[in-house]
Parts: C-alpha cells; structure tokens; sequence
C-alpha cells in the first residue's frame, strides 16, 4: 500500500510514529491517516482539541513594489481590503474559470503576500503563480517551513498556554508573528479545515518536533489528541469545506461549488473573470450540494446520483458522518434539482440509496470566532 | 497473535470448521485497518458464494470493502446480530462479530488457505 522510496517525509514522522500512527501516501507524502482511531480523532476535535501535522502544504510569497498587483490578477476574491495581518480563503482559477487550487492568503508585510496552497497542486501552482506574478518577486518556502493545526473549542486554551500568549483576540483569518512555542519562534493564524475555532502554526522545518512537543504537552490537560487524514476529511466534509481534487478541480467553478461569495466582480482584472462573468449572467449548469443519505450504505466518491430515476450528476465526497452518526456528502447536480429537499437516489454496489438535498453545511459549531465573519 | 483453531484467507477473512461448515469472519488485522466500522451488507440463507469472490461489503467511516468468501459454497446462517451492531467487528472480530456459515462445496479449498503462523507471516509483510 506505502511505497515510502518515492515519497516525502515531513519532520514530524518519527514523532507520528511514535505516537501510532499509521502512515500513507497522500500527495507525494508519507503522513499518518490516523493514531487512536477515526472517530475518536475527529469527536476529540469536536469536543476538546486535536493537533494535526499539515506540513505537505505548501508556501509560496508574493513579494515586492507590484505584489498586490500580481496577487489580484492570481486570485479570485478580493485581497485590496486586507492590513497587514490579516487573510482569506480564495480560489485560484484559469481562464476558462475552472479552480487551479484553493487556498488561504495573508498579507505579511506591506509589500508582501504568503499563499498556502495544497499538497497536491503545489508544482503545478507554483508555475503558474511564477507565469503571472511578474513583475511581483515570487519565492517558494515550502523546503523550510512545517505547519502543524490546533483545532478545537480547547484550541485557544492549549496554545495561549504552551506560548505564553494570549490568544483571545486574534480575530478569525488573522496572523499573529513573534509567538514562541517550546522556545521556536512561530507564526499563529487563527484558521482551519474542521469547523471548529483553531490555529494553525508555522515554524521552521527542523524546529516542528519542538512545536509539536510543547503544544502535545500543554494539551495533556485538555484531552489532546494526534489526528490524522481520515479525521481531518469527515471533520471538513461536515463543515462543508471542499477538497481540491475531488470537490473541485480544473473543471468545476467557483460558482458551481459553493463558494460564489470568494468571487469578487467588483474588483479589477483577474484570470477567469470572463468566463465567471458569463457563467453568472446565463445561469450555472449544474451545482455542488450536499446531501444526507438514508440507512448505512455510505454514497462515497465517484457514486452516480439519479433524480427521478434520471443521472443526474456524481458524488465528488461521501463519508459516514461521526457527528450526525449518518452518510453524508457533496455532489454536482442539474440547477434545476439543487433545492434543499430535493430527493436523490444514490448508486452504491448497485443499488439505489435514497437520499435528499440539504444546506451546507452539515454542522455548525455553537459559538466562537467564525471562518471569515466578514465574507459569509 | 491469530487463533490456531482456524485458517485464513489472503484476503483477511478467517474460517473455522464446524463439521463440515465453514464459519466465516474478517480478522483483527482487517477491523484495525478498516477502523470504525458502521455498516455491514451480508447475503441472504441460502445464497451460493465461490471462493475469492465478493459476498458482502463492510462499510467504516473511511472506505467500503467487499468481502471475499474463503471458500465456495452455500450460506446456511448469516448473524444477524452483527448486521445491527457492526461496531462488534471492531470489538470481537474473532468472536461475536462472525459474518457468515457457509456448507462447503468445494472441500480440498479448505487447503488452499493459510494456518495462523502464515497468515501471520504475511500481515507482517503488510505491515508499514
């Protein structure tokens, strides 16, 4: 299953190890899909707080006199609003508007801008990033910098104790620097990929082990836990959030998937505004929804979706969800059949599974700082 | 580490002979790498299964795997029990959470299949 000859190791894959974990492929790297168990991972970051190593992302910084410039023109949302410190979350898109990748963006300095952008997709990013950024200076820092996640409703509590720092008003998308976690200078934003309140930590590469250590020990307290890729998917899939390269991809647009409200028509130029300017004047074809399925056969990835015995379009993610204890999932359907109520039958094995459109996302935490308060 | 008292497949399923019947379920080995198991599709008393082919799907909150009947024949008993609490599979797979009973058609397929210190070999080899 792991051929690890061909694959990458993050510098915490000793400490993964020895915390259990069972390792993977995933992108080119060997990472841990899980420690204790799936389900007790993603309820530990529900209810308490889990630490996830996501240091495959990539980094890659914009920088100098004609950076926003550049910046503008690579991504769809809008980043002329942001102060230093401050991010969002944004598609990266081509001409034809389809999504090149999805990531996050802050404005580290005056003149410079830092895009995390996925495993998967970073080679292929970053050359087209270097194609349409000059005159913008672009460097990739992904060999030297680790990230690790902090999630969950103890999240604040475990890092403002493991740096010393207080946390609680560092507002969602905001980027705090000169923290210090187990003596490593790190760089904290207040972000993440489960739906719950979280940060996530970068520090230089070799220094992570430190970072990971500290912030394991000041999460004892608090029921910490080590998660891995399996959690981190049903964690993100019940917050509603896409997975680039299943989700969407190339082909699919922002507009189709759920995220119109990172597409920005009131700013200037961008690559695929064309495209997305007639796809909204005529109408999408189709959309990404999310559905609840009946009984404990789970519609996952690649399962055809029928309306009225009719194909109607295919499932991009499906899992059990731990939280709602049912299948859940995304897939694109015909505009016309995207209603929330709307019956769907599944094909799993073989057979149909009943099922029905509802809104995203399919879990919402109670309270606390929200993704980006400012965009949904 | 595996019950001597039975055989298994490659596919890790084990079997354990009752008197000519085969009593079937997925070792611990497979519970553990499948994690969280909710969700289990057996076939009906009386379906004909063949050695190495699909008879049934596992579902856990990270994939769906088919699976593989060790030997042919025809399904006597099928445990219903397991059918409604599948998380016994990650609990007791060796016991309480066996699948299904098949009488053997085909009986030399009963040596095609791995004692324990074999089938303990090869997990090894599976093993990262």
């Amino acid at each position: 299953m792991t051929d690890g000859a061909a694959l990458r190791r993050t510098p915490l894959y000793e400490a993964h190890r020895a915390a259990g974990g069972r390792m993977v492929a995933f992108a080119g790297w060997e990472m841990p899909v899980q420690y204790a168990g799936l389900v007790e991972e993603h309820l530990a970051v529900r209810t308490r707080v889990g630490l996830f190593d996501v240091s495959h992302m990539g980094e890659v910084l914009i920088e100098g006199p004609r950076a926003l410039e550049a910046v503008q023109r690579l991504i769809t949302n809008d980043a002329r609003r942001l102060a230093v410190g401050q991010g969002l979350y944004t598609p990266m898109c081509n001409p034809a508007g389809g999504v090149i990748d999805d990531l996050t963006l802050f404005r580290t300095a005056d003149q410079e801008y830092l895009l995390i952008v996925n495993a998967g997709t970073h080679a292929n990013d970053l050359s087209w990033i270097q194609e349409h950024a000059a005159p913008a200076v672009v460097r990739d820092l992904s060999d030297g910098v680790a990230l690790l996640a902090l999630q969950g409703p103890m999240a604040e509590a475990v890092l403002s104790a493991a740096s010393g720092t207080g946390l609680a008003a560092l507002p969602p998308f905001h980027r705090l620097e000169g923290v210090h976690v187990g003596g490593v200078p790190v760089a904290v934003t207040r972000t993440g990929y489960t739906g719950e309140d979280g940060f996530e930590i970068a520090s230089r590469w070799d220094a992570a082990p430190r970072v990971w250590e500290a912030l394991t020990e000041a999460g004892r307290p608090h029921g910490l836990v080590p998660v891995g890729l399996g959690a981190r998917d049903t964690l993100r899939l019940e917050a509603g959030m896409m997975l680039y390269g299943q989700d969407i991809d190339e082909t699919t647009s922002p507009l189709e998937a759920p995220l119109a409200w990172t597409v920005k028509f009131d700013k200037e130029e961008f690559i695929g505004r064309p495209a997305l300017e007639q796809q909204r004047r005529e109408g999408v074809a189709r959309r990404l929804v999310g559905f609840e399925a009946d009984g404990r056969a789970i519609p996952r990835h690649g399962c055809a979706i029928f309306v009225a015995g009719e194909r109607a379009g295919t499932v991009t993610s499906g899992t059990f969800s731990p939280s709602l204890r049912r299948p859940i999932g995304m897939g694109y359907v015909p505009r016309g059949t995207s209603a929330p109520g709307v019956g769907l039958q599944i094909e799993v094995r073989g057979a149909p599974v009943p099922a029905r459109v509802v809104k995203l996302p399919f879990y919402r935490r109670a309270q606390g700082p929200t993704e980006d308060p400012t965009e949904r | 580490m595996f019950p001597t008292d039975r055989r298994y497949s490659r596919d890790h399923e084990w079997a354990q002979k009752e008197n000519g019947r085969v009593r079937i379920g997925i070792t611990s080995f497979a519970a553990e790498r499948l994690s969280d198991v909710v969700f289990v599709e057996l076939p009906k008393a009386g379906a004909e299964v063949r050695a190495g082919q699909a008879f049934g799907a596992i579902e856990s909150v990270k994939a769906a795997s088919d699976l593989y009947a060790p030997v042919s024949g025809s399904v006597v008993e099928i445990n219903q029990a397991v059918v409604e609490r599948p998380e016994t599979i990650n609990q007791d797979p060796h016991g309480e959470a066996w699948m299904v009973v098949i009488a053997m058609s085909v009986p030399e397929e009963w040596n095609h299949l791995l004692d324990a210190e074999a089938y303990e070999a090869l997990v090894g080899a599976e093993q990262t």
